[in-house]
C-alpha cells in the first residue's frame, strides 16, 4: 500500500476568462522509505497538487480526484477535526515562502512550541527543550535566543529553517518540501539535505521533494515527476531521467542549466521546442529511435 | 584615482556598517546584532556585482542599505559619485526612481489588494503624465518578458505561484526604468527555462541601457553566469572580492572553497553511485 496516492487530481480556479485548470488530470503516489521528486515549470500546479492534499486550498478552488489516500485512508472527504489532526502531525509540509508562512505577530519559538503542544502533548519545559534541538538541528545559531525572534528580525534563509523546524517537529510520516532550500547557501542546504535524509531513512518517512534545483533533484530523488502547464510530462527514475530523458520538455529543461550555455544565451524551452512537450512518437522500447 | 574613472563608477560604499538591536529578556540585557561589519567596494556603471555568502551573514542588510530601506549606523554611500544622504525624509526623488530593489520574499512586498496590472502601472502613473492606454499597454509588455501574459493583468497577488510573483517583482522593478538594480535572489524559485529568460532579459537591458546590478544568489551556476566580479560574505564582511575568473579558478578563502565544494552534483556517474549506496544500505 502507498503512502500517498493521488489519482487523476484536478483543480481550477474561475478567471475573467473561464476556468483555469491549474492541476490537470494528476496521479502520483509516494512509497514509504521513498523519495519523489516533482519538478517543472514555474506555474505548472506543483504547489496547488500539494495543498490540495493538505486541504489547505481557498474555497474558490474546485477540485476533483479519482481517489485521494493517504496509508490507504479516504483524505479527500474527511472532517475538518480529522483533518486538524492529521495535518501537521502524520503529513507536514515545508511551504515554499517561508517568510510569508510564519505569523509576524508571533516569535518564532511561540509558534514551534505552539505545532509541539497541540499534536505532541509535551508539558512546557519539554517543548522548550525539544525546540532548541530542532533550531540547532536545521542550524540555526543561539538556538534559545532565537526562539525570542520575530519572523521580521530573521534572514530569509534563518526563516526557512524555521519553517523546516516546524514541519519535521513531530516526526511526520510525509514530508512535502516544496523548495525547501531556496534562500539557502550550499553548505547549510546541504547540511539540511543531509538532515532531511537521516529522518527519512530513520522513521522510513516518505518525501515529496518539489524543486526546480537539478542538483537537489540528483543528490535526493528515487524518483522524479515532471510537471508542465499542469499536466505530468514524465516519470521515471532518478538515473533514467538524467541518462535518458523522454519528453521534449524534460529535455529542453535540462539544456537550459546555465553550466549549458552557448555563448553568451541561456537556452530556453521555447528555442528548444515550439508546441509539443510530449515525446516523439517512437517505436516502445527503441529509445531514441525517432530523435 | 583620475576623475575619470571614478566618473564611471554607479555605487560606492565605504565602510558601511548596520547593528541591530534585540531587546533583552527580563533578567538579561539587550544585545547588539553586528549584521555588516564594515564594507567597502566600488562598482562601475554598466557592471554586475554577485553577492553570495551563508545564510545570515547579512547580505539582505546591506541590500536594503544600497536601496535606502535601512540606515547604515556607519559609514557612506555614493550612487552615481554623489553621496547620498540615508537620514529618513532626505532622498531626493530623484534617487528613489534610479535605484530599484528586487526583494527576497516578493510576497511580502506585494499589496494584496492591488491587481497587478496596477502593481506594475503605478509609477507610471505617479512620474509622467503617459495615458492609462499606453501604461497599460506598456505593462502587458512587461509581463510578456518576464514570461507571463495579458491574462494576469487583473489578477491579485495571491493568484500567483511562488516563481511567478518572482518575476512580478522583477517586472515592478524594471518599470521604474532604474540605473542601479539591486536583486535579492530573484531567481530562486524560477524552473530553469524561465530563469534562463529572465536571466537573459537582463542582460539585454544591461547591454542597451547600461545598467548595474548588485545580484545576491547562492546559485553558484547562476553567479558564474551573469557576475563581473563577485564578493564573498561572511558573518558581515566582505571575505573576498574579485573578477569572476579570479574568485572562481582560485578562491583565496576558506570559506569560499568550502562553498565550492558542497555545490550538488548533477552528473549520471553521481547519481549512479548514489542510488547504489542506498540500496546497499537497504540490503544491509
Ligand atoms: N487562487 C488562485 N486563483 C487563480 N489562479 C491561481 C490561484 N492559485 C494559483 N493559481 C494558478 O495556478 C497555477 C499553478 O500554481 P502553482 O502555485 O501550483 O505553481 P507551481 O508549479 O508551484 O509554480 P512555482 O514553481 O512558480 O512555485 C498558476 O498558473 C497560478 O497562477
Ligand atoms: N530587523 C532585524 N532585527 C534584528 N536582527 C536582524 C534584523 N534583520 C536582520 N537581522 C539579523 O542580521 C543578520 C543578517 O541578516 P540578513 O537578512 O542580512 O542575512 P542574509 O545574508 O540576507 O541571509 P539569507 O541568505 O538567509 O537571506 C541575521 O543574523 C539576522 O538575524
Ligand atoms: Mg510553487
Ligand atoms: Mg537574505
Amino acid at each position: 500500500m502507498a503512502l500517498l496516492q493521488i489519482d487523476n487530481l484536478t483543480v481550477q480556479f474561475e478567471t475573467s476568462t473561464g476556468w483555469f485548470k491549474a492541476v490537470d488530470g494528476v496521479s502520483l503516489s509516494v512509497e514509504k522509505e521513498e523519495v519523489l521528486a516533482i519538478v517543472g515549470e514555474s506555474g505548472s500546479g506543483k504547489s496547488v497538487a500539494m495543498l490540495a492534499v493538505m486541504g489547505l486550498l481557498p474555497w474558490t478552488a474546485k477540485i476533483t480526484a479519482d481517489r485521494m489516500l493517504f496509508e490507504g485512508r479516504d483524505i479527500q472527504n474527511i472532517s475538518a477535526s480529522e483533518r486538524r489532526a492529521l495535518i501537521g502531525k502524520d503529513i507536514a509540509m515545508i511551504f515554499q515562502e517561508p517568510v510569508a508562512s510564519l505569523n509576524p505577530c508571533f516569535t518564532v519559538g511561540f509558534q514551534i512550541e505552539e505545532v509541539l503542544r497541540v499534536h505532541m502533548r509535551l508539558d512546557r519545559r519539554a517543548r522548550r527543550a525539544r525546540a532548541i534541538e530542532l533550531f540547532k538541528q536545521v542550524g540555526l545559531p543561539n538556538p534559545e535566543e532565537r526562539l525570542n525572534s520575530f519572523p521580521h528580525q530573521m534572514s530569509g534563509g534563518q526563516c526557512q529553517r524555521v519553517m523546516i523546524a516546524i514541519a519535521i517537529a513531530c516526526n511526520p510520516k510525509l514530508l512535502i518540501a516544496d523548495e525547501p532550500t531556496t534562500a539557502l547557501d550550499v553548505t547549510i542546504q546541504k547540511q539540511i539535505l543531509d538532515l532531511i535524509m537521516a529522518l527519512q531513512a530513520k522513521n522510513g518517512m516518505g518525501l515529496i521533494m518539489i524543486t526546480h534545483d537539478m542538483g537537489v533533484v540528483a543528490e535526493t530523488a528515487d524518483r522524479v515527476v515532471v510537471q508542465y502547464k499542469g499536466k505530468k510530462m514524465e516519470e521515471a527514475d532518478v538515473l533514467s531521467l538524467f541518462e535518458n530523458p523522454q519528453s521534449n520538455y524534460t529535455k529542453a529543461l535540462l539544456a537550459a542549466l546555465p553550466e549549458n550555455a552557448k555563448g553568451d544565451r541561456l537556452t530556453t524551452v521555447s528555442d528548444f521546442f515550439d508546441g509539443n512537450p510530449e515525446p516523439a512518437p517512437s517505436v516502445a522500447g527503441l529509445n531514441g529511435a525517432s530523435a | 584615482m583620475s576623475n575619470d574613472t571614478s566618473g564611471n563608477i554607479m555605487l560606492e560604499l565605504r565602510d558601511i556598517k548596520r547593528d541591530y538591536e534585540l531587546p533583552g529578556g527580563l533578567f538579561k540585557p539587550k544585545k547588539t546584532v553586528q549584521a555588516v561589519k564594515g564594507v567597502s567596494f566600488k562598482l562601475e556603471r554598466g557592471k554586475t556585482l554577485a553577492i553570495v555568502g551563508e545564510s545570515g551573514c547579512g547580505k539582505s542588510t546591506l541590500a536594503r542599505m544600497i536601496t535606502f530601506i535601512d540606515e547604515p549606523t556607519a559609514g557612506e554611500l555614493l550612487i552615481d559619485g554623489n553621496k547620498v544622504d540615508t537620514r529618513p525624509g532626505h532622498l531626493t526623488a530623484d534617487m528613489r526612481q534610479k535605484v530599484q530593489i528586487v526583494f527576497q520574499n516578493p510576497y511580502g512586498s506585494l499589496n494584496p489588494r492591488q491587481k497587478i496590472g496596477d502593481v506594475l502601472g503605478e509609477p507610471l502613473a505617479i512620474n509622467t503624465d503617459m495615458p492609462a492606454s499606453e501604461r497599460r499597454d506598456r505593462a502587458n509588455l512587461m509581463l510578456t518578458k518576464v514570461g507571463l501574459g495579458p491574462e494576469h493583468y487583473n489578477r491579485y497577488p495571491h493568484m500567483f505561484s511562488g516563481g511567478q510573483r518572482q518575476r512580478i517583482a522583477i517586472a515592478r522593478a524594471l518599470m521604474m526604468n532604474p540605473k542601479l538594480l539591486v536583486l535579492d535572489e530573484p531567481v530562486s524559485a524560477l524552473d530553469l527555462s524561465v530563469q534562463a529568460q529572465v536571466l537573459n532579459l537582463l542582460a539585454d537591458l544591461q547591454d542597451e541601457f547600461g545598467l548595474t546590478y548588485v545580484f545576491i544568489s547562492h546559485d553558484l551556476s547562476v553567479v558564474r553566469y551573469i557576475a563581473d566580479e563577485v564578493m564573498v560574505m561572511y558573518f558581515g564582511e566582505a571575505v573576498e572580492h574579485g573578477t569572476r575568473e579570479e574568485v572562481f579558478s582560485d578562491p583565496k578563502h576558506e570559506y569560499t572553497r568550502t562553498l565550492f565544494k558542497a555545490t550538488p552534483k548533477a552528473d549520471v556517474d553521481s547519481i549512479r553511485a548514489r542510488v547504489a549506496a542506498k540500496k546497499a544500505g537497504k540490503a544491509a
